[in-house]
């Protein structure tokens, strides 16, 4: 890796634009940093199920040479042309594999692209390759994958949250400027927060979820992933907007992002704590860097409101039902008839429901079969109206809550998740404390509004990044970006640079491993298998 | 194992039969239910999919429009109230033939309910039949199981699936039980399937055809002892695909249900196969209410909003209803209560209504229609419509026997000329040499050849025994080969004999 390399990588999404822009760098060169750095460190990482090299830099030949030719080709390019991405591997995408983290999908290749992707493409923003995930999204460490888990690019021995940990680990340890996240319960956010990077769940419907394999419909929501607050406003605006193909896609024109981002301000605006979502149960050090982010908005002029959700202590109890009933339906396609993995029983006869038995029994991992089982369950004749019935008339008391919440405050903060990034293996034998990870993310989820996470330091007791929370009024994505980017530049300037920059740098340790796209090996799998 | 039976007659003298229908109408849309895949019958397996129609991973429903609209109109045609809110629900369950391994469905939120159809029997006896409810929905793929004795999945080798079918939009329309029917029951479930056919071909929102699956039949029965409220347990005999096999079904499980119940035995609560070659049901899966389906909202489709206006509009759009279009061509026509009856009943009132359109009179439209073509139809075994008759070709015919340039007996072997795709009737008349022979020279020289045949016949009209004159204009006839004009012929052979009438 050259010098030159090795600062490109660094730059933010912004200023790579900038410079291809204004001919400082090729895309080429851009893309191929990134493929360079992702070789050199995603064997300890594990960011990455598959690397599309050749496409990426083909993307990024095409934009050099358009750039070159000049003319309105040139002038007409996507200011985010020839920045390279990686797409989290629920997305599904032509040309690459996309497992959702799972065997049941393994080497399954999509014959069309989600539109997220296809407006990636549009903007000719080279896709560096697919990251890992816990599989189907299910699981808030990215332990869950069937390809080996990612690991925290600040400790490698912890986890770099999830489900997103593959897209946040790829953004915060620099093999990739931006990534394609999905939010659920918290998995853009919290993988955010544990890795010192940023990522925003967008309103419910503000971008399409056609081709983002679903794990719960009414939840599921694609969003940024990056290490600025600038940066995600640039991928929400590429992202976002209606899709015909998504009918709970909104029709609202986006709103300008961007230029939210760039003006950050908060001068006389009124920031809500949620009582709920902050104190008793939240490490000390993330309490403490949560308190200095609101001495700080409080410095810039931001008043700062309590408000109360009475109803978010029942917002966990409650997606934990909506969220697998949906599951268990949403998963049912995954039978071995049509596509992917096919196991055949080993004795008795074979029936069509013995096939698709065997073929679930193999290719789900244990936290998926325990969501289909619960979902199964919560919505079987008999049940239905106590568990689902129920958790949706939560749902409705949690829209109430915001909607009181924010009569008062035009947005809200809170810690993103309780604690610092935890260790591989510390919570794999136990869900529920698992689960109690997104304690923060999911109110979001169940009212639809719009949710940004950006660093807001380090954590005294471990040195490890701590996430801050913004909430917004649904549609009201811009106001995330006014605020985050304010928050995130009084920040930076306490800390005299991004928080990045204080992260271990991987290429000191030991030398590299091969090439991340032998990591759906089978040594990385059965190195997964039964630990849980 | 064949199931015992009553005769009909005897199971109507101690049970009382209640009835229920689910029929599924598909949807003549350009497109399917939730995908812009085509919806097309009879293409090669497996064309007419996209990524939705098989279920891929991350791919999402789009409600057709078209398919919405269609479903009000039947709703407004069944005299249902039409939902402002609805919602789709997902019916849960696995089966190779729905990709999703879940159904889209309407569940507890049908667009349209609280319907009736006023249904008439063949003697003229209006039948109503309440509605429940009419509900969207998609189609499952089409299975094709291999090998194995039944035909069914269980024993196949195995099983071919083509997905064509998957997500074309179904409407289902359900009734509320049908009672007070009694021995007409069967009769009523054949007439009842023929109205709705009817009704949705009219609209024009399904092709309505039967053999094509475009209308299936669920048929339901139970018996209950005369004279009690509570209902029997019901059998439930899936896909009875034609009006013939309705009534067969239904008359079928009320003497199979007869026998149960007279053994003292419980029926059993299940869904019954027909089989049409021996016009009898076999049982199926046993159905209970515990069957669960696990139905939820379906939280992919926001919920359809039918705006008044909106319903109002459609409703605007909305064809003649079938019974009131029969009243008034009855009318219009001047057909009697059993004339119009028998046309009904010979399927050919659209082609009369054509015919007369193309400027025949009634009478001469359903002289034709009834004493001609239906005929030759069932014949060659199809329905009267499809042998090809075009109104205006009746009318060129009726107009060539009308001018005399051809007789009765004629006009029908040119209409079998045109059957025969010889041409067109002036065509055949010109390639066959067929003309009425009105030059009378030939004529008298063939009536002077049928006198000297029959003196004794000649003698007999001479002396005033003028009817005996039909053997003579036969002769000529004959002679003639048809071609002369046998009203011409009898004025010539009365000049010649000199006899005044």
């Amino acid at each position: 890796m050259t010098e030159n390399n090795s600062e490109l990588i660094r730059f933010t999404a912004a200023q790579l634009a900038d410079k291809l822009a204004a001919g400082e760098v090729t895309a080429v060169e851009v893309t191929q940093a990134y493929l360079d750095r992702i070789a050199a460190v995603d064997g300890k990482v594990n960011a990455f199920l598959h690397v599309n090299t050749e496409e990426a830099l083909a993307v990024a030949a095409e934009v050099d040479a358009i750039r070159a030719a000049g003319g309105a080709a040139a002038e007409e390019l996507h200011v985010l042309a020839g920045v390279p991405i990686a797409v989290k591997d629920l997305i599904v995408t032509i040309g690459q594999p996309t497992t959702a983290g799972s065997k049941i999908l393994e080497g399954w290749h999509s014959p069309y692209d989600a539109t997220v992707v296809e407006r990636l493409r549009a903007a000719k923003m080279p896709i560096l390759g697919k990251t890992n995930l816990d599989e189907f999204a299910m699981g808030s460490s990215t332990e869950h994958s069937a390809y080996g888990p990612t690991h925290n690019p600040w400790d490698l021995e912890r986890i770099p949250g999830g489900s997103g940990g593959g897209s946040a680990a790829a953004v915060a340890a620099f093999e990739a400027p931006l990534a394609l996240g999905t939010d659920t319960g918290g998995s853009i956010r919290q993988p955010g927060a544990v890795t010192g990077t940023v990522g925003v769940k967008p309103t419910y419907g503000g971008v399409s979820r056609y081709g983002a394999i679903a794990m719960a419909s009414s939840l599921d929501q694609i969003g940024p992933v990056s290490r600025t607050v600038l940066d995600s406003a640039l991928l929400h605006q590429v992202i976002g907007g209606h899709d015909p193909r998504d009918s709970t896609s909104l029709q609202d024109p986006l709103e300008d992002l961007v230029a939210a981002a760039r003006t950050g301000n908060v001068d006389g605006m009124k920031i809500g704590i949620i009582k709920a979502l902050h104190g008793e149960g939240y490490q000390a050090g993330v309490e403490n860097r949560f308190n200095e982010s609101l001495e700080l908005l409080k410095g810039a002029g931001a008043e700062i409101v309590e408000v109360s959700c009475p109803n978010f202590k029942y917002a966990l109890g409650a997606y934990y039902l909506i969220m697998p009933s949906e599951a268990s339906s949403n998963l049912a396609k995954f039978d071995g008839v049509r596509y992917g993995l096919r196991v055949l029983p080993e004795e008795g006869p074979l029936t069509i429901e013995r096939v698709m038995g065997a073929t679930r029994a193999a290719g789900f991992g244990d936290e998926v079969k325990r969501r289909i089982i619960l979902g199964t369950y919560a919505l079987s004749a008999g049940y239905y109206d106590a568990y689902y019935g129920s958790a949706q008339k939560v749902r409705t008391l949690i829209q109430r809550d915001f909607d009181a919440a924010f009569a008062k405050a035009d947005v809200l903060i809170s810690p993103t998740a309780p604690t610092t990034a935890f260790k591989l293996g510390e919570k794999l034998n136990d869900p529920l404390a698992m689960y109690l990870n997104d304690v923060a993310t999911i109110p979001a989820n169940m009212a639809g509004v719009p949710g940004l996470s950006l660093p807001g330091g380090l954590a005294d007791e471990d040195g490890l990044p701590v996430g801050i929370q913004l909430l917004a009024p649904a549609r009201q994505d811009a106001r995330l970006y006014r605020v985050g980017a304010v928050l995130e530049s009084l920040l930076e300037a306490q800390w005299g640079g991004p928080l990045l920059d204080k992260a271990p740098a991987l290429t000191d340790t030991a030398p590299a491993v091969p090439s991340p796209t032998d990591s759906s090996s089978a040594d990385a799998v059965a190195s997964h298998g039964g630990s849980h | 194992m064949t199931d015992a039976t009553l005769s009909f007659e005897e199971a109507m003298e101690k049970y009382d039969p209640v009835l229920g229908f689910e029929v599924h109408v598909e949807l003549n849309t350009k497109t399917k239910m939730f995908s812009s895949a085509p919806n097309v019958f009879g293409d090669e397996p497996n064309t007419n999919v996209n990524e939705v129609d098989l279920g891929m991973p991350g791919v999402l429903p789009v409600v057709n429009r078209t398919a919405i609209e269609s479903s009000i109109k039947i709703g407004l045609a069944l005299n249902c109230t039409i939902a402002e809110n609805c919602r789709f629900a997902r019916k849960n369950y696995f089966y190779p033939d729905t990709p999703k391994n879940f159904q889209t469905s309407q569940y507890d939120e049908p667009i349209a309910y609280d319907g009736y159809l006023d249904v008439e029997l063949s003697d003229g006896t209006v039948f109503r039949v309440e509605i429940e409810r009419a509900h969207m929905e998609e189609d499952a793929g089409k299975l094709t199981h291999m090998g194995g004795a039944t035909g069914r999945i269980q024993g196949a080798d195995y099983s071919l699936v083509d997905y064509n079918r998957s997500g074309v939009p179904l409407v289902e329309i359900v009734t509320k039980p049908i009672q007070g029917a009694g021995s007409r029951a069967p009769e009523l479930a054949k007439a009842y399937v023929a109205a709705v056919r009817e009704i949705v071909k009219n609209l024009g929102v399904s092709d309505a055809r039967m053999e094509r699956g475009n209308v299936r039949c669920d048929a339901n029965v139970s018996l209950r002892p005369h004279g009690r409220e509570r209902f029997g347990i019901r059998s439930e005999t899936k896909n009875v695909n034609s009006l013939r096999a309705v009534e067969h079904a239904v008359r079928y499980e009320i003497q199979r249900h007869a026998a149960v119940l007279d053994s003292g035995e419980p029926v059993i609560q299940e869904t019954r196969h027909w089989h049409e070659d021996t016009r009898t049901t076999t049982s199926g899966r046993a159905k209970s209410d515990a069957d669960d389906y696990r139905y939820f909202p379906e939280p992919d489709l926001v919920p359809i909003v039918a705006s008044r206006a909106w319903v109002e509009e459609l409703r605007a759009t909305l064809p003649e209803p079938p019974a009131a279009r029969r009243k008034r061509l009855q009318s219009d026509w001047g057909y009697s209560d059993l004339e119009f009856r028998d046309v009904v009943n010979a399927g050919v009132m659209d082609e009369i209504e054509e015919t007369i359109a193309a400027g025949a009179t009634p009478t001469v439209a359903r002289k034709w229609w009834m004493g001609e073509i239906v005929g030759r139809a069932k014949n060659a075994d199809v329905d009267p419509g499809q042998l090809g008759v075009a109104p205006a070709t009746i009318v060129e015919l009726n107009k060539m026997v009308e001018d005399g340039k051809i007789n009765n007996k004629m006009a029908t072997e040119v209409l079998d000329g045109v059957l025969a795709g010889e041409g067109t009737p002036a065509e055949i008349v010109q390639k066959r040499g067929l003309a009425v022979v009105s030059d009378d020279g030939p004529l008298l020289e063939a009536i002077d050849a049928a006198l000297a045949a029959q003196p004794d016949v000649a003698d007999k009209i001479r002396g005033g025994k003028v009817q005996a004159i039909g053997a003579i204009v036969g002769g000529v006839m004959k002679a003639t080969r048809g071609q002369a004009d046998a009203g011409r012929v009898r004025e010539l052979i009365l000049e010649k004999l000199g006899v005044q009438v």
